[in-house]
């Protein structure tokens, strides 16, 4: 009888700890899900009506569902400006693919030099970031806006050339007469003007990626630089040995956030044949683009993050 | 010698802080001199001190010449666009277009709109993302990765893509109708739906013209990149270490107290850096704001770039060959009114820009 007993007040106590602990477990993970609400609320009842309607938009025109039509008038019949979606495409993509490791080098070079210590470097740091917080939205907007009213202006050749070359950086007259003074042909004048002017446009689009990689780069312990220096690494060493595989997982990210960028800036050509108003184009159509596009970047997405994680080394960690 | 070193221990024992003054055999100091200025290492540090100075400040020139030539251009009175002699500093300088944008384009009014909605969607959202990424960052339960990946989706689809379901969305905005979407027309909440529209049309609500729906969006961690604001949170959530919690648990706080009385506290850098980024980002928008306000009834502030002021179209009319340009400087002196306070917030806030995000210890795992 006592034995008996015994053995149950044994049985029991254990089991109950074990259900105690789980029932933390579980109230733990309960206020979980209740932190990530907001956005689970927002998803189901929001953003997830707002995907199926527009995906829905696709397959219907104003006199019923019409199928894959719109897609075939996406990719076939829809032009603006004399080019099919598809050139638009491969005209867009090619640029993308010259733009990604040129902002993603910039941004890791100039992350690099701001994490130095050096006189001013709070004010550089708020100068480089001045284009994230200031360049967006209506400012490219008012300088697309310029853009097209000085060409216009140009073809009325109202003797404003001169003045129009001061609003870049560099003006291709410049280079031209320097170049030219070189002995050198106007085609590589045009090109390198073209390349300095294209400087501003990564300058401009780096600064997030700028922000990321020099959190990154603080995060490094500088004890490694320190026995890097004992041992005698050259400044060239340590950055191939030491900073760039630690920066690496950043390299990834960054990619991932500039394909995505550059595929949702106003900038960019595709976008904005999408945005563009014509005869064919219907919202069944524009939607059709855009999703089209949109699954194009995601494989790219994939892509890029498929080839970044070969090269990717992640720091073991103890924790 | 052990005089000194017991008057040393004593200095040491009055003030810790006291340095031990040690005297060696010092060479002469011309000869220090050389050392340390005529060597190799020497010369290569000051070349590559130079060489970083004059790089940062070229970019730093790439970067501020936009700005520059813009301001330069909003003091310039039309006879300066006619004029080809005239690069940067106006010859006949005037305040005009400022004046004029200010009283024609009901500047005030739309700056007070545009600051009512900014502050609120920013903090909306600030929140609202912190809360989420806290969720993901800190707390194991199952489907915790399915929904950081929802939010990397939400981040990779851009809202041009949905522009047509969103307007379509708030148009007819109805507390029955997503379900309604999802479920073909049979409204799940129908009969709540019912007690809450109480100016129900046909249609549901029209919530266009109102800032309803960027606060609704800014409540659910919907809005314009609220996705890198979520990731970038929490992979600083993720560095606070899980000890201060669990003390606080063990001290009787509920997790919601902890998150509120421990955790908010201490990312106070991060937040300002999120806040800074939806607040300037809301602040500049153009694609909701023209999605959203259709009519001219709320006036906001990328909307006074869409109008010349008469009397600067009028002064201009005697220069017709710098027209053009006149006019685009008149939308550049706009676009300095509009990002004039956000230069101002940048200025108090830039120094948080780094820190939040250098303390984080941003990994990528």
């Amino acid at each position: 009888m006592t034995n008996a007993q015994n053995g149950v007040t044994i049985k029991n106590t254990p089991r109950k700890k074990r259900g105690k602990a789980s029932s933390l477990d579980r109230r733990k993970s309960r206020s979980g899900w209740l932190f990530v609400l907001p956005f689970i609320i927002g998803f189901v009842f929001i953003y997830f009506p707002m995907l199926f309607s527009s995906l829905k938009l696709t397959f219907v025109q104003a006199d019923g569902v019409v199928g894959f039509q719109n897609y075939h008038d996406a990719l076939f019949a829809v032009k603006v400006n004399n080019s099919t979606f598809l050139q638009v495409l491969v005209e867009g993509l090619g640029q993308m693919i010259f733009d990604i490791p040129a902002i993603i080098i910039f941004s890791l070079f100039m992350a690099i030099l701001l994490n130095q210590k050096m006189a001013g470097r709070a004010l550089f740091r708020a100068i480089f970031f001045v284009p994230v917080i200031l360049s967006t939205g209506i400012m490219e907007q008012i300088s697309a806006q310029n853009a097209i009213s000085d060409a216009v202006g140009e073809g009325m050749n109202t003797g404003a050339e001169e003045e129009n070359a001061s609003s870049q950086i560099v003006s291709s007259l410049d280079i031209a007469t320097l170049f030219a003074n070189m002995k050198i042909g106007t085609g590589l004048a045009d090109l390198v003007s073209e390349w300095i002017n294209n400087i501003f446009n990564i300058v401009n689009r780096s600064g997030v990626q700028m922000l990321i990689f020099l959190a990154g780069l603080q995060s490094i312990s500088p004890a490694i630089y320190e026995s890097c220096q004992i041992d005698g690494a050259s400044a060239w060493e340590t950055f191939w040995k030491i900073t760039f595989p630690m920066i690496s997982p950043m390299i990834l990210v960054n990619a991932v956030y500039t394909v995505i960028d550059s595929f949702t800036g106003e900038s960019n050509l595709v976008m904005s044949f999408i945005n563009s108003s014509g005869a064919m184009i219907t919202e069944g159509v524009r939607s059709a683009m855009a999703w089209m596009y949109f699954l194009v970047v995601i494989l790219i997405v994939l892509a890029v993050a498929g080839i970044c994680s070969v090269f990717v080394f992640y720091q073991r960690r103890n924790d | 010698m052990d005089a000194i070193k017991r008057q040393n221990v004593g200095a040491m024992r009055r003030d810790p802080n006291a340095k031990i003054k040690v005297e060696f055999d010092r060479a002469p100091l011309s000869q220090r001199l050389k050392a340390k200025y005529l060597s190799l290492f020497f010369l290569k540090k000051v070349v590559w001190y130079i060489f970083r100075l004059i790089l940062l400040i070229g970019i730093a020139y790439i970067v501020l010449f936009p700005f520059i030539t813009q301001i330069a251009g909003s003091f310039m009175s039309p006879e300066d666009f006619v004029d080809v002699t005239v690069l940067i500093i106006p010859k006949h300088f005037t305040l005009d277009t400022y004046t004029a944008i200010f009283n024609e384009s009901n500047y005030t009014e739309a700056f007070l709109n545009t600051l009512i909605l900014s502050v609120s969607c920013a903090v909306l959202q600030t929140f609202a993302c912190a809360l989420v990424a806290y969720g993901i960052a800190k707390f194991k339960f199952k489907g915790a990765k399915v929904i950081f990946a929802l939010v990397l989706l939400t981040m990779i689809i851009p809202h041009q893509t949905l522009y047509s379901a969103i307007f379509g969305f708030f148009t007819s905005f109805d507390i029955r109708d997503p379900i309604s979407t999802v479920l073909g027309g049979k409204g799940l909440f129908e009969f709540i739906g019912g007690l809450f529209n109480s100016q129900d049309t046909v249609g549901g609500m029209i919530l266009i013209d109102t800032y309803m729906p960027l606060i609704i969006l800014s409540l659910f961690g919907l809005a314009f990149k609220n996705g890198l604001y979520i990731f970038l949170l929490r992979q600083f959530f993720r560095g606070v270490p899980d000890e201060l919690e669990e003390s606080a648990y063990i001290d009787g706080s509920g997790t919601f107290k902890t998150f509120f009385k421990i955790i908010l506290p201490l990312s106070v850098p991060m937040l300002i850096t999120v806040f800074l980024f939806a607040f300037s980002w809301q602040w500049t928008d153009t694609f909701y704001a023209n999605m959203f306000f259709k009519g001219d009834s709320t006036k906001l502030l990328p909307f006074i770039v869409k109008n010349i002021p008469e009397t600067l179209r009028k002064k201009s009319e005697a220069y017709l060959a710098g027209q053009n340009l006149y006019f685009s400087a008149i939308r550049n002196t706009c676009g300095i009114m509009i990002i004039a306070p956000l230069v101002i917030v940048y200025v108090f806030c830039q120094k948080y820009l780094v820190q939040g995000i250098e303390r984080s210890g941003l990994t990528a795992d």
